[in-house]
Order: C-alpha cells, then structure tokens, then sequence
C-alpha cells in the first residue's frame, strides 16, 4: 500500500492552495485530481475574478490555476500529483482508496487527509427537463470554455445568481443568442455588475419567473415560462414561449463530500452553505481527527475563500503532523483575517450564519 | 427595482456621475458600482488614490473626480465592467466616451456603430475613435467613442455588426 504524509483530495483552488501551504510548513503532499487537469472550477472562467489582490482578483478564473501551478513547481520533489484518479473511498482505518483512469485500483494510507472536493450542480424539475439541449450551467461552460464547442444557438438561462449571468456573459461572447434569463425570485442573486453587464448586451432579466415546462421531439425547441406569485406557485395565465434549442440551468451548487460521510464525518444540513456539510473546527478539521476539509466542500462560496480555506487547512493539517513552521501564528491569523475580510459584506452574511452552526467550539472565522 | 432588472435608475446613474464642470474640463471616471460586494481592484489600479475601497473590501468605492486624470487603467481592471471615462473638453456638442468591450468583431478606429443604453436598446450612432488592446489590459479592450452631447448620461453600450 502507498503511504503519505499528507494526501489532498481534489486539485480545485482549495486544494491547490492547501498543498502550497503544507508545503510551505515543510510536509510531503499528494494531490488526487479525478480530472486531466489540475483547477478545478477555474479552468472554465474566463472572466475577470472580484475580490482582493491576495487572492489574485482582476485576473481571469482560468489563469489562475498557472499561478499555482508554477509555485508548486518550486517543491518539485516533496509533491506528487496524480490526475485522471478519483477517489473513490475513504475508509475507518484512514485507506483512501483511488481508481485511475478506469483501470488502476489502489490504496492509499495518508497520515492525514483533506478533501477539497468542491460542489455539483442542482437540478431543476419540469415535464420533459431530460429533452437533448437542456444542460446544467457547468457542462455549457465545458464545452464553451474548455472544449470550444458551442452548446447550440439561442439560450434561455433559468437561474439568475452568479453563475447564470456569467455564463449568459460568456455564451454572448461565444456568439449564442441569450433570449432571457429568468430567477424565481423577486431580486437578482447575483452581483448586480454582472446583472447591468448582460442586462446593456439587451438580455431581458425575469425576476419571479419560472420554468412551466419544456417542449420538443427529438430535442428541445421550446420552453414555456410563467410568473410566480411570493410563495413561487405559478400565475395562471402568464406563461410565455421562448423558441429556444438551449436550456441552461443554474439554479446552484451543493456541496460535493460524500468521501466525508463515509469515512463517518458528522454532517449537517445547512441551506445557507448549499446542503449537507461536515462540522469542522476553526483550522477546518472535521470530527473524525486528521481529516480536514476546505473550499466549496465545506460550503458553496467563492473561490477567494476557497483559496484561502486552503491556505489555512493545508497550514493546520500539515502542523498536525509535526510540520509546524515557526511562523505558524502569524500566518494562520493572516488566513483567517482574510476570511473574515471577505465575508465582512451583506454577500458574507449568510454565509457566517451558516458557518456559525457547523463551526465546532463556536468562534466564527 | 435595479435589483429586478439589473438597469440602475436615472437618479442613481447621476449620482456616480461627476459634476458637469469637471466633465468639460477633461477625461473623468464614473464609477457605477452600486453594490457591496467583497471587491477592491479598481483601488489598486489607481495610481492617484482617487478611488478608495479602504479597509472593508465590501465598502462602494468612493470616487473623487478631482484626483482623476481620466487614464482609464481602473476600466479594463474593474471584474464588474463598471467603470466608464467621459470626456467633455473636446467639443461643445459631443463628448469622448472610453468603455470597456470584451466582444468580437472588435470594432475599427473610425467605424460608426450603434451605440446602446443601460437596457441595451439603440439610441443613436456612434463614431469610433479609438481602439486599445494592449497586453496589459489583458483582453479587456477599451474602445473610445465620440458621441452628442445629449447622451451624455445614457450611451453605456456599443453593438459592432460582423
Ligand atoms: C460560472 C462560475 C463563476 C464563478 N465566478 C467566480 C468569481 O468571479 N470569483 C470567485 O471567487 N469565485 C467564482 N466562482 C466560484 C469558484 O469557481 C468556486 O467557489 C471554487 O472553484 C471552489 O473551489 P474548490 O477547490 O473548493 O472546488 P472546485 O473548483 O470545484 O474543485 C474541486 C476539484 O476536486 C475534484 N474532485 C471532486 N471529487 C473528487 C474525487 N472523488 N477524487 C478526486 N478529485 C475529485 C474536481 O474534479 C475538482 O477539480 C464561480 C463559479 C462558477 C461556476
């Protein structure tokens, strides 16, 4: 059986910024990274990241795993990564058990392990949502951003948080049509310049809005939209019809940890957070000891905190098994200072909320 | 109803807006961030402390128009696109308007395209005047258009046909 010192589940901002920390303390780290690629949710946005110059705002989403990628080479010979492995199990006895590439199946016992899984996308149901050209927000950024493959001609985007106007944004810069973008809620989720950035470009924004059904033979060709009263039922008599070949759904993200509850991590579900998360203590280790966790796993936020939840996990985990750097304070009060920057705003709000009921011993980062 | 619709009231737009003195004196930022969100580049982009987030990332910039020289480096840094330059010191009936464009066909110095509001309807013709898109901006062209007077407060948009 492999051994490690430490072992990142997930190659995403979070767990890249956890393994350069660890690294940084001096401890050997292993990366597994399900996908070819190393970043996670960054290799697919193109646009420029808000948030401070720590953690590289300005830049685009999808030049920032380079950076991180380049200060890991500086511990060429203390990191090991593998891709295309996911894992696939994490057991009692602390056995990460790994598949690669469908083939290879292995074993891995880390002294200590944190699982920077990130998140997967919610679903939406109406009569016939498994119509060909109805995708979820993340496979249109895929195929786009990734692949440069359009996912078709003229969009509806259900869903108006962040994700739905950006990829609205990025659809219009790949030459789609965006006929609406539509929210059942009263108010825009999403960060109002993103809104104003799409809403110039002349795409009507549908606040109350909601998806009555989708129409199509062989593949999507219509959706029916309607309004919805406060308490989100439909308003007879206000669908509308958009001719449409795409419906893009963005209606969230939950966060991605089942590896935690497996391995018998206590989880709780908290809305504000996205679902189901484990409880964690200010250095984000769980209730199982030496099994950490950071980024959209423990709670669907940005990948500024994730970055810095990394930092700080990666910092914690490391100390927890002797790579304790002299500057261990300072620097773990730089990371948590961070945070609480972040989510100083009204955006941060509920996201403390929730923070403040999985945080075991109470004090909120 | 900005929150409904993402297009920011009239009052709101002339609030951002500096003084019309300081726009016919030469090139000035409006910074049309209305929201608190965790975001600070536009502080660090400017070199003569005229935008300043401070302490609390999530603070709205504070803008003084008299420290501005109008370089327009914050625009193509701003991740919202929410920062324009205008210029009211060349003309008497048409002002100079930078704005940030990340669509293809970039339009060319001299084109005239179609100038859009906030809702992105059409509102009058616009002629190209310049087009920067260097390295540094990183593929956030800016596009300088000159534009009547009387859309001052309203041009935000341009549409440039393949
Ligand atoms: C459209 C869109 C726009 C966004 N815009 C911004 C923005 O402007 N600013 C901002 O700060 N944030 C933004 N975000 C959010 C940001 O992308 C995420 O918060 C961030 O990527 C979370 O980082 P993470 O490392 O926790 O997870 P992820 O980036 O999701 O990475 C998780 C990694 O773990 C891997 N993985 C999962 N399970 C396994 C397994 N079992 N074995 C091995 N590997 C596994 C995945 O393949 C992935 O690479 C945006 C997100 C989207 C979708």
């Amino acid at each position: 059986m492999k051994q490690a010192d430490l072992v990142i589940i997930g190659g995403g901002p979070a767990g890249l910024c956890a393994a350069l920390s660890a690294l940084k303390s001096g401890s050997n780290v292993l990366i597994i990274e399900r996908n070819k690629d190393l970043g996670g949710q960054l290799r697919k946005q193109t646009h420029m990241f808000f948030g401070s110059e720590k953690q590289h705002a300005s830049l685009r989403g999808i030049d920032i795993p380079e950076i991180l990628l380049s200060q890991l080479k500086e511990y060429e010979d203390k990191v090991e990564i593998l891709t295309d492995s996911t894992a696939v199990g994490l057991y009692e006895d602390g056995v990460i058990t790994v598949l690669k590439k469908e083939e290879d199946y292995f074993k891995i016992k880390p002294k200590v392990t944190l699982v920077a899984t990130g998140a997967f996308e919610k679903a939406l149901a109406f009569p016939n949502n498994d119509l060909p050209g109805i995708y979820g927000a993340g496979a249109v950024q895929t195929l786009m951003n990734v692949h440069g493959v359009k996912p078709g001609n003229k969009v509806l985007m259900v869903g108006a948080g962040n994700i739905g106007l950006i990829v609205s944004y990025q659809l219009m810069q790949a030459g789609v049509e965006v006929k609406a973008i539509l929210d059942a809620a009263p108010r825009i989720g999403g960060y109002l310049v993103h809104a104003s950035k799409v809403r110039r470009m002349g795409v009507p924004i549908l606040t109350s809005h909601t998806v009555k059904e989708a129409i199509g033979k062989n593949e999507l060709e219509k959706a029916i939209v309607c309004q919805v009263d406060e308490k989100f039922m439909p308003i007879e008599g206000t669908e509308k019809e958009f001719d449409v070949d795409v419906m893009c759904i963005s209606v969230g993200l939950t966060p991605l940890n089942e590896l935690l509850a497996m391995r018998g991590c206590e989880m709780k579900y908290i809305p504000q957070l996205g679902g189901l998360v484990p409880l964690r203590d200010e250095n984000y280790e769980t209730t199982v000891e030496n099994i950490f966790v950071a980024g959209d796993a423990t709670g669907v936020e940005e990948a500024s905190a994730a970055m810095v939840e990394g930092y700080l996990a990666g910092l914690c985990a490391a100390a927890k098994i002797g790579y304790k750097p002299e500057n261990f304070e300072e620097r773990r009060t730089d990371y948590m200072k961070q945070l609480k920057d972040l989510r100083s705003g009204p955006a941060g709000g509920h996201i403390l909320s929730g923070i403040g009921q999985v945080l075991i011993g109470g004090k909120n980062v | 109803m900005f929150e409904k619709t993402g297009i920011p009231s009239k009052e709101m737009i002339m609030e951002k807006f500096p003084p019309i003195e300081r726009i016919n004196e030469g090139p000035v930022a409006v910074v049309e961030c209305y929201q608190k969100i965790p975001c600070n580049p536009c502080q660090t982009a400017c070199k003569f402390n005229a935008i300043i987030v401070g302490e609390d990332i999530n603070n709205i910039p504070e803008f003084y128009p008299n420290k501005c020289t109008g370089c327009a480096l914050c625009l193509s840094k701003c991740p919202g696109l929410s920062i324009i330059v205008v210029d009211g010191s060349k003309s008497k009936d048409r002002v100079e308007v930078r704005l940030p464009y990340e669509f293809l066909p970039l339009p060319e110095e001299g084109q005239i395209v179609k100038g859009l509001d906030r809702e992105g309807e059409y509102i009058t013709d616009v002629k190209v005047i310049k087009v920067l898109n260097p390295k540094s901006f990183d593929r956030t062209p800016i596009i300088t258009i000159e534009v009547d007077r009387r859309f001052l407060y309203t041009i935000r948009n341009i549409s440039v046909e393949a």
